[in-house]
């Protein structure tokens, strides 16, 4: 594409921005154009977001200038920048459920209030860029996806000419990525200027003009996407070469250990989750589990794990003599006491696996503080525990005493994958390992899943990349709305077959997607 | 349209972690501070000088034996409400039912000192009061924490709307027990006896409830920190979700923690009643069941910085009613000075947590 005439849109010189004594952002330097789109890429932790929201107003600079078209622009507030047309759609949504789609967009505008003159600019812009939109539709009513077009739309329609995406595709299937990029490239052509955070490297190549690199909150500098490589990225963002495989080895011996027969499970509000699932987990084998966001995979795991309260159905553990134990109606310590050794890395890390606000050794303790016959808890084995895995998978943080919501997100997880494997573990319960976590750190945890697949352990990875999926798992069992639509042989299978699989039931077209 | 969007003056930036001296520092700051806003708006208003005024301050709290042993006394008993409240904060289960707690107690206390003073012996009697005491606030304790643990109910309210009916529960047994008839207040209990009065320690009246002041603040330190309870207690009051993750069931610590902050509270009645006031009025917990919900929030839930904060209370508690006195002033004058330094104290916090960071100089130049 020619770029001629190009315009900086955006103008960041010499930004910085401290957070007490990390360095978020030190003296980043960063052009945005018009009719381009930018891919913003790094670790975690490299400063992306940081620098992202100063410029849509969330934070304000310790240092450096900012210049709009040329022009000097102090952004003290979100109000400013989408005064100066900066848009931020943000990782976690920012909606209210109980109101519909146009009240969520006009929310906070001045001005009287005329929900059908909004409607009606609403659908002009949907038109215009081909999103699909129903104005009146509730937010609790939609799905991730139109949650997230329904954010475009909103900063769209105050006027935003320079959008920002913070790691869009993390939660959409491969269809509806494509569905957005294509609105995406709609706006680029529209001469908007957009830029968009991502891990995904395969993503970048096909979508982005151009790419941008921060590492430990420097700018490395950037380049147009034709003229670089993955490889050449990835070496850019981590600082020195990587090697991007995932090996998987031939399961050794395996054998069945967790048997699910006919699962059902509704939630709190009697919506039907699981129906009838079945399916066999084995020793020495990765059992990928693929599917939309919110088909079941997160009550199919907390079921294992004994956090789910089922309707129907049952899951048998399955010892090495082939004597069956059952899981279900047991709590996670009755399953402990039990002797199963179960394992289970939950998506919401800090929710849910850990104390944010405990440091490294308190979290350790989560899973052994009873231990011991007296009233108190022996930090002891805790501390040396702590000390292992910040030693073992590189854990970068400022000692075992600090609280763990300081760390970046691959440490986080880190400190969790780390304390779940040390208990020597027969089965192991991943949902989304990697989310959030940059190219170095998810490697690592493949590395570490795999490590556990060879010690025979019966590995369940619920996964949201297929690309992963597809290289890591032995088979793949695809969940469409609570049922298993298919169990795959990750060897043979493709993307294609996945995907299809994932928006359909049993064969069926799955009613109310695409 | 604004024509210059000026870069603002200052802006808000996160701090690290202080080093302890300087925390502490800053805190000492703002208390000199507050002291010398007091002083001015003293000598404003009234004229007087206001180093007669900090004078007057020190001397309410320690001016004399007695006065530094009622001082003693009143931190103990403000220092155990807000020990016994901390493991229920800790766990974010907002018991400011404190007060009813503590009146409950008392009022058991009482009821044991008059109705079996007569028949038991004085150490049957103070064994009885114990027991009756620690179970009264206990189940004052258990019955919101019953609730949030089986419904989810607000234990704001329902901890607040057991204060009232303790309180109700007081003022009616006044009218049951009042000596002499008519004169609504039950008096001295066993006056002539003493029976159910709590012994005095190394011939002290006052050094009983301090004596146990310190043993609760040792014992709560300790629990909180390194008993496999209190690592409960933290879990569940940091995530739910993480508590069942790892098993622990979080109906079942809701309810074990505040069976333990009642009961600690109605240990408070019991020293209320049989060790210092031998009576028990609707006023006995003094609204200390609320100031202590703020000593136990302003010291972090440590217990032993909670021996600083009580201990600053009360001491500008005690010296802001001398003032008033001393200088024919309004008792709400002590209000405002103690609400002065309350204000800084807590005010403080924001500059320990952040800093202001300024324009830079260089930028000015550039404008």
């Amino acid at each position: 594409m020619e770029k001629e005439t190009k315009v900086a849109a955006v103008s960041m010189k010499n930004i910085t921005k401290t957070f007490g004594s990390v360095i978020a952002n030190d003296k980043v330097n960063l052009d945005i154009y018009k009719g381009e789109i930018l891919s913003l890429l790094g670790e975690n932790g490299s400063g992306k977001t940081t620098l992202m929201n100063m410029l849509s107003g969330i934070y304000f600079p310790d240092e450096g200038q900012i210049f709009i078209n040329g022009k000097e622009e102090v952004i003290k507030s979100p109000k400013d920048a989408l005064r100066l047309g900066i848009g931020m759609v943000h990782q976690h949504f920012k909606l209210i459920d109980v109101l519909s789609a146009t009240e969520n967009i006009i929310l906070g505008l001045e001005g009287r209030l005329n929900i059908k003159e909004a409607s009606r600019k609403i659908e002009e812009i949907c038109e215009k860029y081909g999103f699909e939109v129903d104005p009146k539709q509730k937010i609790y009513d939609m799905t991730v996806s139109q949650k997230q077009t329904v954010e475009i739309v909103k900063v769209l329609y105050r006027g935003a000419d320079i959008l920002i995406l913070d790691e869009p595709t993390a939660v959409l299937t491969p269809q509806e990525t494509e569905k957005l990029f294509n609105v995406l490239r709609k706006m680029r052509d529209d001469g908007k200027a957009i830029v968009i955070i991502t891990h995904k490297m395969h993503e970048v190549e096909s979508l982005s003009d151009r790419v941008a690199v921060l590492r430990n909150g420097q700018y490395i500098g950037s380049m147009l996407t034709k003229d670089t490589t993955v490889t050449e990225m990835t070496n850019m963002m981590v600082g020195h070469a990587v090697t991007l495989n995932i090996v998987r080895p031939e399961p050794v011996n395996p054998k069945p250990r967790i048997e699910v027969q006919g699962l059902t499970v509704r939630n709190e509000e009697g919506i039907v989750k699981l129906k009838d699932v079945s399916f066999t987990a084995n020793s020495g084998e990765i059992l990928g589990i693929a599917g939309i966001s919110g088909c079941g995979q997160k009550e199919l795991l907390e079921a294992i794990a004994g956090l789910q309260v089922t309707e129907a159905g049952t899951i048998s553990y399955v010892e090495d003599d082939g004597s069956k134990e059952m899981l279900i109606g047991k709590d996670p310590l009755k399953i402990a006491e039990m002797g199963v050794s179960l394992s289970f890395v939950p998506e919401d890390r800090l929710g849910m696996g850990l104390v944010g606000n405990m440091d490294l050794t308190d979290n350790m303790m989560l899973r052994s503080f009873r231990q011991g016959h007296t009233p108190f808890t022996n930090r002891k084995p805790s501390k040396q525990l702590a000390t292992d895995v910040v030693e073992n998978l590189e854990v970068v943080t400022p000692g075992i005493t600090t609280p763990v919501r300081r760390l970046s997100g691959g440490n986080v997880q880190k400190v969790l994958v780390g304390r779940e494997i040390a208990s020597a573990p027969t089965v192991l319960l991943t949902a989304y390992a990697v989310r959030g976590l940059d190219i170095n750190s998810s490697y690592t945890i493949y590395d570490l899943i795999n490590e556990q697949k060879k010690k025979g352990v019966a590995v369940i990875f619920v996964g949201e990349d297929l690309d992963v999926l597809m290289e890591l798992s032995d088979r793949i069992m695809v969940l469409c709305g609570g049922e298993v639509s298919g169990i795959l042989d990750a060897r043979k299978t493709d993307k294609n077959e996945v995907g299809m699989l994932m928006t359909r039931v049993g064969g069926k077209e799955h009613e109310g997607k695409e | 349209m604004k024509e210059k969007n000026k870069e603002p003056l200052f802006h808000i930036v996160k701090r690290d972690a202080l080093p302890w001296y300087k925390a502490l520092g800053i805190r000492f700051l703002a208390i000199l501070l507050a002291l010398i806003l007091c002083g001015i708006i003293t000598t404003i208003t009234t004229g007087i000088n206001p180093l007669q005024v900090y004078q007057s301050i020190v001397l309410g709290a320690f001016g004399s034996v007695r006065k530094t042993w009622v001082t003693f006394q009143n931190i103990a008993i403000l220092l155990l409400i807000a020990l016994a409240l901390t493991p229920a904060f800790k766990m974010k289960f907002w018991n400011i039912g404190g007060e009813g707690q503590v009146l409950i107690g008392g009022l058991v206390a009482a009821a044991c000192m008059i109705c079996l003073g007569d028949k038991l012996s004085n150490a049957v009697v103070i064994l009885c009061m114990i027991v009756a005491s620690l179970a009264a606030g206990a189940i004052w304790g258990f019955i919101p924490a019953f609730f949030k643990a089986k419904w989810n109910t607000n234990e704001t309210l329902s901890t607040l709307m057991m204060n009232y009916i303790a309180t109700q529960l007081v003022a009616f047994y006044t009218i049951v027990w009042e000596v002499p008839k008519g004169s609504g207040k039950i008096g001295i209990i066993n006056q002539n006896t003493n029976v159910g009065w709590l012994p005095q320690i190394f011939g002290s009246k006052y050094l009983l409830s301090i004596v146990v002041a310190v043993v609760i603040t040792i014992f709560m330190y300790v629990y909180l920190n390194y008993s496999k309870q209190g690592y409960e207690i933290s879990v569940v009051g940091e995530s739910e979700n993480t508590a069942k993750y790892v098993g622990i069931k979080v109906e079942k610590v809701i309810i074990r923690t505040m069976l333990l902050s009642g009961a600690l509270c109605g240990l408070v009645g019991l020293l209320l009643v049989g060790g210092i006031n031998h009576t028990v009025t609707t006023t006995i917990a003094g609204g200390q069941g609320f100031t202590a919900v703020l000593v136990s929030w302003m010291s972090k839930f440590n217990p032993l910085t909670m021996v600083f904060s009580s201990f600053l209370i009360i001491f500008m508690d005690r010296g802001a009613s001398e003032i008033s006195t001393n200088f024919g002033l309004n008792h709400s004058y002590s209000d405002i000075l103690t609400g002065i330094i309350l204000f800084f104290i807590i005010g403080c916090e924001f500059f320990i947590t952040y800093r202001l960071q300024f324009r830079k100089k260089a930028e000015k130049e550039e404008q």
